[in-house]
């Protein structure tokens, strides 16, 4: 039999695992206290980038307003860009994909729980490195993707941009570390009988999200790298004056990264909406091959399509035909996946809880920017929109109206597994429809100032152009988002206390995580299950049954199992910080290059040389 | 990490695999395919850059300075990197013996021939003093280059030819670390044919390391 070193620990169905205390969170392995670490930090930093664009709407609700200077109006809308993309929607995936995947594959843990914490850890240092200036306004300022030559020290010469490239290569090494340990773990730790094609719908997304991260992360990486060269030590990659540098290479290899970027942030929410749908209908998804099959179709489109961000710099028809066709292309599967989802909730038994709502929200609300992405796919038209309100319209329609509506969904449907109670359903639907309201009355506006002629990130206006109401009305939108957020909160905090208990499946959904109980034993699974089917607890055979009967038992310690458990350890943690110690030397003080190094090198060898876990004997 | 010896009658191991193997296997070859993507935007940044530099030195025209009047010769020096990048791929060699030799570690060897083909250490030091003679040579070429007045400054060549060659170097340096810690261990307590996995993903990083030298030694130095 196994046995473990440690003492054998006391199951309490409220904290998770035996551990509770700061301690137990800085050295925590365990996938499930990491995913909500990543939700933690990832919704303050949503409120963060939430607070940044309430500023910036109050200073564009009327023309000629001086709320907040031109200076600082730039570094708002840059910092609100970078917080919501990097900081907000891209972990607050990997808060899902931490929880979930390893739950959804039948796994006790992911491939590598150390290097997991490290993901976790760059993260949150890398989030506050680039947050940090905004509150001494030296905040970057040259919009979220950063074009060179403009971004370069002739153009830029103060710390603001340090701060971007740096914090962008930090959240980079964060992203690369977990997109190699998920991969690894979907590839790799399926329980037996888990087939490709019996793997749920959230797994397969952050399978592809996965791919895309591994492959498009080092362009952004490297055309980072240049930057910082050029900023630091004088190179020439983007010296367009003096050296002949090309303006448009910083735009092709931040695109090449920028646009499956998208997809990166989009199908983890079309994975939770691919959940909670089914559930909530009690059908099957509709047509789960053409999902799957759809999802690597826009994945590797979404590598073709770059420079449809680059029409308006005069590519010549050639190049500007090709990008406009395989950007409509890539409205072909992305709309099957639309279709499949009507089809899915389709003479289905619906019940319309918050999740429901959500995830029928995100359908209907992406559609718009869906449609909005396919008008300016077309270079004559993007001529007319590119840089205007339109494109801000349509972006927000793609990630609020996908990204993050599918995440809030994905919240309500999976708090009880986290948390073990269930959310207060009037509250959420409080919530929703808040949102709704909020999201439509800022964004659809937008359309119409940029048709207008609005161009993006001007910091006033002149009145008598036609955009005053239309301003108005989207501040009025904004203004509303923080009741709907407060809510949510409130509601949030509130259930995790005192929220109906859940039971280990409260709603009565197929797949794996609803056998085990809520929240899940730091084991995951009492009994590594075998799997029959895609929902093993709507349409499975005797085994899956059995291995469901098994695993929702409460109350067993890993010991009393013989299961061994990794160590927690601190270590991921100190190479992180060594990590941004030293970029830190960058900009402060060239000693912390060598502090920062020697802290991560000691720490690294540490850790690669302590055992994961005890021995088996 | 000892999966192996866990008894039939323990329950399902911690370290089931859907695929049977390490998923450090499969980690590595993700890394690797992610580093394609990053030698792949720096060569690519290089080609785009190639002959568009205002300046010299050039890496294969002669370049008169029209202020000082100065010629500058073509500054690549093929022949001395057409050594180094023989000691690169000769470290590959090396690097599958030394792979050979901690896989049939616990091997019966009878000849002379058997025991220095079985000898790990020997292998991986020979591997990593290939790796750092490719380090040496590539430090006497830079020292060389800002000599003959190219630096990362200098033009659109210089910038993008260090940042390329620079950044493979650094992958050389950091694989030479990984071999002197697998040396470290191997002096500590032996590597053995339960070891071999580590060997054989410090090996798949040599090599690929090496690969994507001849592409840089093909494009940046044979072509012209």
């Amino acid at each position: 039999m196994a046995t473990t070193a440690r003492p054998a620990p006391k199951h309490s169905p409220d904290a998770y695992g035996e551990h509770s205390g700061l301690w137990s969170w800085l050295s925590t392995v365990d996938h499930k206290r990491i995913g909500i670490l990543y939700l933690y930090t990832a919704l303050f930093f949503f409120m963060f980038g939430g607070v940044e664009a309430i500023i910036i709407r109050a200073q564009l609700g009327a023309p000629n307003q001086h709320l907040v200077s031109a200076e600082f109006y730039n570094q708002l809308f840059t910092m609100h860009g970078t917080t919501m993309i990097f900081l907000a929607i891209m972990p607050l995936s990997a808060a899902f994909f931490n929880f979930l995947i390893p739950l959804q594959i039948g796994a006790r843990d992911v491939a590598f729980p150390r290097l997991n914490a490290f993901s976790y850890w760059v993260y949150l240092f890398g989030g506050i490195f680039i947050t940090i200036p905004i509150l001494f306004a030296v905040a970057p300022n040259d919009g979220w993707f950063g074009y060179a030559p403009l971004t370069t020290r002739a153009y830029s010469p103060g710390i603001n941009i340090d701060f971007w490239v740096i914090g962008l290569l930090i959240l980079g090494v964060s992203s690369l570390a977990a997109a190699f340990n998920f991969l690894t773990t979907i590839i790799n730790l399926r329980a037996p009988g888990m087939t490709l094609m019996r793997m749920p719908m959230f797994t397969w997304m952050a399978f592809i999200v996965q791919v895309l991260l591994v492959l498009a992360f080092p362009v952004i990486t490297i055309a980072l790298v240049f930057l910082l060269f050029d900023r630091f030590f004088g190179t020439n990659f983007y010296n367009t004056v003096s050296a002949g540098a090309d303006p448009l290479l910083w735009q092709h290899l931040f695109w090449i990264f920028g646009h499956p970027e998208v997809y990166i942030l989009v199908l983890p929410a079309f994975g939770l909406v691919s959940e909670v749908l089914p559930t909530y209908s009690k059908k099957p998804l509709f047509g789960y091959p053409v999902m799957v099959y759809s999802g690597i179709l826009i994945a590797v489109l979404g590598f073709g399509v770059w420079a449809h961000h680059m029409f308006a710099v005069g590519m010549g028809p050639i190049a500007d035909t090709f990008f406009g066709l395989t950007t409509m292309l890539i409205a072909i599967p992305t709309g099957v996946k639309i279709f499949n989802w009507i089809a899915t909730m389709a003479q289905g038994s619906i019940r319309y809880t918050t999740a429901m709502l959500f995830g029928i929200g995100l359908v209907a609300l992406f559609t718009i920017g869906g449609i909005s992405g396919i008008m300016h796919a077309s270079p004559p038209a993007d001529l007319q929109q590119t840089d205007t309100y339109f494109i801000v319209a349509h972006f927000h329609y793609v990630l609020f109206g996908g990204s993050i509506m599918g995440i809030f969904g994905g919240i309500y449907h999976y708090f009880p597994k986290i948390t073990g109670r269930l959310m207060d359903e009037k509250l959420g639907k409080i919530h929703f429809w808040l949102t709704v309201v909020a999201m439509n009355l800022t964004f659809f506006p937008m359309h119409f100032s940029g048709m207008l002629g609005m161009p993006r990130r001007i910091y006033t206006y002149d009145a008598g152009q036609g955009w005053d109401l239309f301003n108005a009305m989207s501040t009025a939108g904004a203004m509303i988002f923080p009741i709907a957020m407060l809510v949510f909160i409130y509601n949030f905090f509130v259930s995790r206390k005192r929220g109906e208990i859940a039971g280990s499946n409260p709603w009565g959904a197929g797949t794996l995580e609803w056998t085990i109980p809520s929240p899940p034993p730091e084991y995951n699974f009492a009994k590594i299950p075998t799997v029959t089917s895609r929902y093993p607890l709507w349409e499975g055979k005797e085994v899956d049954y059995e291995c469901a009967r098994i695993n929702s038992q409460e109350g067993k310690t890993p010991a009393d199992l013989g299961i061994v458990m990794p160590y927690s350890t601190i270590k991921p943690l100190l190479v992180a910080l060594g990590l941004v110690t030293m970029f830190c030397g960058l900009i402060f003080a060239r000693a912390l290059i060598g502090v920062g190094a020697a802290l991560m090198i000691f720490s690294l060898y540490s850790w690669l040389l302590s055992p994961l876990e005890p021995e088996h004997h | 990490m000892s999966a192996s010896a866990t008894p039939v009658s323990a329950p399902a191991p911690h370290h089931y695999t859907a695929l049977g193997i390490d998923s450090r296997k499969i980690a590595i070859w993700a890394f690797i395919g992610s580093e394609c993507m990053l030698f792949v935007s720096l060569i690519s940044t290089y080609l785009i850059y190639k002959g568009r530099s205002i300046v010299g030195p050039f890496p294969h025209e002669t370049w008169t300075d029209p202020a000082t009047g100065r010629v500058l010769k073509p500054i690549l020096n093929i022949p001395v990197t057409s050594a180094s990048t023989f000691v690169l791929l000769m470290s590959s060699l090396f690097m599958v013996l030394a792979l050979a030799a901690v896989q049939n570690k616990e091997k019966p060897k009878q000849t002379r021939g058997e025991r220095i083909l079985g000898n790990s250490k020997l292998w991986l030091w020979m591997t990593a003093m290939a790796g750092t003679t490719f380090l040496g040579f590539q430090a006497f070429e830079f020292t060389s280059f800002v000599h003959e007045g190219l630096t990362i400054r200098t033009n659109l060549f210089g910038s993008s030819f260090f940042t390329l060659t620079g950044f493979h170097g650094a992958h050389v340096t950091a694989g030479v670390l990984w071999l002197v810690t697998l040396l470290a261990i191997d002096y500590r307590r032996g590597l053995g044919s339960r070891d071999s996995l580590l060997v054989d993903i410090a090996a798949l990083y040599w090599h690929f390391v090496d690969v994507i030298w001849i592409v840089i030694f093909t494009l940046v130095y044979l072509i012209k």
